[in-house]
């Protein structure tokens, strides 16, 4: 079969129109138009106007997504708290990338890192204790930290060491899916990163009974330190 | 024994008796629906949601063959290698070539019911290849010999017991029967695969033709891993699944969630747009797009059932299908079980064979009023009856047919039958439910209820 047959086999299949969904029982529906961001948003769960709400919001998702939110007041507190995480946790390893936030908060860290804008070695990567990257926005709605491979450090960082510490600043946080999107399209429009993620949560299953395990393959925990 | 048909009444009647099976779905499906329904309500417009959904789906399947070539050109713009199979046989023969191709030994999967549908992972280990099931439900059915049981909770059927069991033989390793422990056996064995794979293969939730862009949703991490570490990554997709713009996501993403798992979002909602590009480090070297027809576009072709091709997969209609929830998914012998299985199946695979999937319905159209892109679940499932009978009609029903007209268009004759009726239950009586019941295969399990004492002509007549 080459590519020829199959839109070929396609065009001959829709040859007779498909009846418009919602039609019948005495409705007649126009052909469907494609909806707005402000039609999505009159269904999309609510979030409210002002930007507290919105952190607000962001912070319920968090917590309820078993992630840890926090905020700081400057890059040395946001440091400081890094540092804190490290020693709490024994980190003996990080991984990073040169990001905007990323660069400041690992030299703080003292500890040595392992950068993954230039070429690594995956088993290295594995070994870490930590990833922490930079991300693309903050998604109230959801709880989402929305990263790429381009601004957080390719595809592995954020997702092989067992802790995923995301930097993000206040102004990164979007009040919901429609304008995360709109965002990405606005930034990357002209040449996508091979990779765009919504990560909602530490990677987590309910394979077993459905009981929730966190860590099933990505990371066990999720920090997102905002500024 | 042996046709699907003798295959499903005989492990549905074992089933359905069998009490364990039943109160493992039943708390599973009890929890679900718990959160599912939490989900539902935070929407400000759920229904208004359906529609759109519905309308968007629309518009990508009718105009399927626009938005496939814009995809098709938009990933290959980015470096990806796209293939067109026609039949389950061509995507295993290109699969397999691109593994031969790539000197491949170990290949890892996350979760793909497309790969299921075409058997990729016999073909492989067949062709010598290690296949590693990388979703946590996945793996324990792999190492279980077994096809996934629900589309999206492969192993909802087994206890953690079972599952250790299977752990303690295939791996040697289960500490305990605790949920928490046995997970953290599958992410130590799992992590060494990934980090040995030379090809990692995936399924889609969603083919972005706009942007050119495979997303993929998942809550373990194991599709981004799939994605990242392996040289070649292979993404199988069935035709359908396209949505024609990038924004669309910010309604289907949780959609999906909502309705399969229960969730305000999955945890990893990602979308894949190539190979390795300039300036990355990490990712694929190689990236190939397979999109599978198999049948599709015989189903594209029925107007009346084109909107089953709408299904995002989400496994709301098995969760709510008291039929699914009695017989469970292994019964329907299909790579997709439950309401949308049984629509779909005998359009892929024949009306002969599995027909009798539609006849496994009570018809409650709860799966209908669940679905979060509307299609018509119900109703397809009368017209794949319909479609049945006049394909081959049954002799039977001829007759019984032919013998009830001429009595219920004589309004003398309809008096006598109904009267004799009566009479026949009477009689009935003495033989019901034994082994000279004429109608023993109905009445072993059910009851008649009675033949009312007048009929409603009687009661005209005596009326004041």
């Amino acid at each position: 079969m080459s590519e020829r047959d199959i839109p070929a086999r396609i065009r001959e299949a829709l040859a007779v129109a498909a009846p418009v969904p919602g039609n019948g029982h005495g409705t007649a529906r126009p052909t469907p138009t494609q909806p707005s961001a402000a039609d999505q948003r009159r269904v999309l769960p609510a979030v409210g106007p002002s930007f507290d709400q919105q952190l607000a919001l962001f912070r319920k998702n968090a917590a309820e997504l078993r992630a840890d939110f926090r905020l700081c007041k400057d890059l040395d507190e946001l440091a400081a708290e890094l540092k804190r995480l490290g020693a709490a946790e024994g980190w003996q390893r990080a991984a990073s990338h040169g990001g905007e936030l990323t660069g400041a908060a690992c030299r703080a860290l003292g500890l040595p890192a392992l950068l993954t804008d230039q070429p690594f070695d995956k088993r290295e990567l594995a070994g870490c204790d930590v990833g922490i990257s930079d991300c693309d926005a903050l998604v109230a709605q959801t709880g989402s930290a929305v990263v790429t491979s381009r601004s957080a450090g390719g595809r592995a960082l954020s997702v092989l060491p067992p802790h995923h510490v995301v930097l993000a600043r206040r102004e990164q946080l979007v009040p919901d899916l429609p304008a995360a999107f709109a965002l990405l399209k606005s930034k990357y429009g002209a040449g996508y990163p091979s990779m765009i993620s919504f990560i909602t949560g530490p990677s987590r299953t309910g394979d077993i009974e459905r009981i929730l395990v966190l860590g099933a393959h990505g990371p066990k925990k999720l920090t997102i330190l905002c500024l | 024994m042996s046709t699907p048909a003798a295959r499903f009444n005989q492990d549905a009647r074992r089933l359905s008796a069998d009490l364990r099976h039943r109160q493992i779905i039943q708390t599973a499906m009890g929890n679900y629906e718990v959160v599912r329904d939490q989900r539902k309500a935070a929407f400000q417009d759920w229904q208004g949601a359906r529609q759109m959904a519905a309308e968007t789906k629309w518009e990508a399947v009718n105009h399927l063959d626009r938005h496939l070539e814009q995809l098709a050109r938009n990933l290959e713009a980015r470096g990806a290698k796209v293939h067109w199979a026609g039949t389950a046989q061509e995507a295993r023969d290109l699969i397999l070539g691109i593994l031969r191709a790539r000197n491949a030994r170990v290949i890892v999967k996350s979760k793909a019911m497309t790969s299921e549908e075409i058997h990729l992972n016999e073909a492989m280990e067949q062709a010598g290849y290690e296949v590693v099931e990388s979703d946590l439900g996945e793996f324990i059915v792999q190492l279980r010999q077994e096809p996934p049981y629900h589309i999206v909770f492969p192993a909802m059927h087994l206890t953690r017991d079972e599952i250790k069991d299977v752990f303690q033989r295939k791996l040697g390793d289960a500490p305990s029967n605790n949920p928490e422990e046995l997970t953290m056996v599958a992410r130590r064995v799992l992590r060494e695969k990934y980090l040995q794979a030379d090809v990692g293969i995936t399924g889609a939730n969603f083919a972005i033709a706009e942007t050119g862009m495979i997303s993929i949703t998942e809550n373990e991490g194991n599709a981004r891993l799939t994605a990242a570490l392996p040289r070649t990554m292979i993404t199988l997709v069935g035709i359908e699944k396209v949505l024609p713009r990038l924004e669309d996501l910010a309604l289907f993403l949780p959609m999906l969630a909502a309705m399969g798992t229960g969730q305000t979002l999955t945890c990893y909602n990602t979308l894949y747009g190539g190979p390795r590009q300039p300036g990355e480090t990490d990712g694929p070297e190689e990236y190939h797009v397979v999109l599978l027809d198999n049948h599709r576009t015989a189903l594209l072709a029925d107007a009346e059932q084109r909107d089953s091709l709408h299904c995002i997969r989400c496994g709301a209609c098995l969760n709510v299908c008291p039929i699914f929830r009695n017989v469970g998914g292994h019964t329907y012998g299909t790579t997709y079980c439950g309401p949308i299985g049984a629509v779909i199946t005998p359009n892929l695979r024949g009306v002969s064979d599995w027909k009798h999937l539609s006849y496994a319905s009570s018809l409650c159209g709860a799966c209908t009023e669940t679905c979060p892109v509307k299609i018509n679940l119900h109703h397809h499932l009368l017209q794949n009856r319909r479609n049945a009978s006049r394909q081959q009609p049954s002799w039977w029903q001829k007759i019984a047919f032919k013998a009830f007209a001429p009595v219920a268009t004589k309004p003398a004759l309809w008096s006598l039958v109904t009267q004799m009726g009566r009479l026949g239950q009477k009689l009935h009586g003495l033989v019901k439910g034994g082994r000279l019941d004429p109608a023993y295969a109905w009445t072993k399990t059910r009851d008649l209820p009675p033949i009312a004492q007048q009929t409603f002509r009687e009661w005209w007549r005596t009326r004041s």
